[in-house]
């Protein structure tokens, strides 16, 4: 009677965030292993990165739909620069705890951007043997960031490389393009 | 080869519950071993002056655990040959080596 004032009970209390922290170890052994399973069934450095990528993907369709309902507020990006902006800054800021370094646009092609990041937190243990020096355990990120681009509605094929540290190279399709000109030019 | 050894040591220690040999003194070098919890042994020979080789030993577990284990190309038992492990190793003996001379 006089106990069920004092204590709110559970179900008055919001939601919780809970805690959006997990282990560096405990995430550095299972990524090792998801590494070393991916090597088990692949011949080759491409598909190696196309397996890692895939286990990308999955997470980044769930991140997409988390992102806009906490930090977003229900509203989706519509422009290219947006949404771009919004993987380097919401996106990294909720995976690593840190923003991107840096987001670039090549001077050649105006489909392609280059997310730079000095040091991927997903390399930080990894050290590639000499003899198999292009594999890039990033493609992980790679096919997060990938994911989340396609699922926002700006289809694009994304690849790291090893360049100035870990290179993102995002290409987008060409219907992206002119679609982003033609909301501009409204 | 060492690990008899060890297996010997721990049998004929007066002591109950003894850990193996932790330190081997002879003129010219010192060995200095770290058995850990997992029985990974770690070993490193010194000069016989030199101090805080303890603190090097952890050192060494921590980085075996960190640029080894987390390592996806590395396989078990065999010759570490990873370059974070190395570049780190490096510096953590100059670091030892700085400290080690100087309370001579």
């Amino acid at each position: 009677m006089s106990s069920n004032k004092q204590r709110p009970s559970i179900l008055d209390k919001s939601l919780s965030r809970g805690k959006s922290e997990v282990s560096m170890t405990a995430y550095a052994l299972l990524f090792s292993e998801m590494v070393q399973y991916s090597h088990n069934r692949v011949q080759s450095v491409s598909d190696l990165h196309n397996k890692l990528s895939e286990l990308g993907e999955r997470v980044g369709v769930r991140m997409v739909e988390l992102l806009f309902v906490r930090e977003r507020n229900y509203k989706r990006e519509t422009k290219l620069l947006n949404v771009l902006l919004f993987v380097k800054g919401t996106l990294w800021k909720s995976l690593f705890n840190k923003e991107a370094d840096k987001l670039d646009r090549a001077t050649d092609d105006e489909r392609t951007f280059y997310l730079i990041e000095k040091e991927a937190l997903v390399n930080r243990f990894i050290s590639v043997p000499r003899d198999k020096s292009s594999i890039n355990c990033a493609a992980f990120m790679a096919g997060v960031i990938q994911a989340v681009l396609n699922c926002t509605g700006f289809p694009a094929k994304v690849t790291a490389l090893w360049h100035k540290g870990t290179t993102f190279m995002i290409k987008f399709d060409d219907a992206v393009l002119i679609r982003d000109k033609q909301l501009e030019g409204r | 080869m060492f690990y008899p050894l060890y297996a010997l040591a721990s049998q004929f220690s007066p002591e109950p519950k003894s850990s193996g040999i932790e330190v081997l003194e002879a003129d010219n070098f010192r060995m200095n071993c770290l058995q850990t919890l997992t029985g990974v042994k770690f070993m490193v020979i010194s000069d016989p002056k030199q101090s805080g080789i303890d603190g090097l030993l952890h050192r060494i577990y921590e980085l075996y655990a960190d640029f080894a284990l987390k390592n996806p190309f590395y396989s078990l038992e065999m010759p570490i040959r990873c370059e974070l492990f190395d570049e780190h190793m490096k510096s953590a003996l100059e670091h030892s080596e700085k400290l080690g001379i100087s309370n001579v």
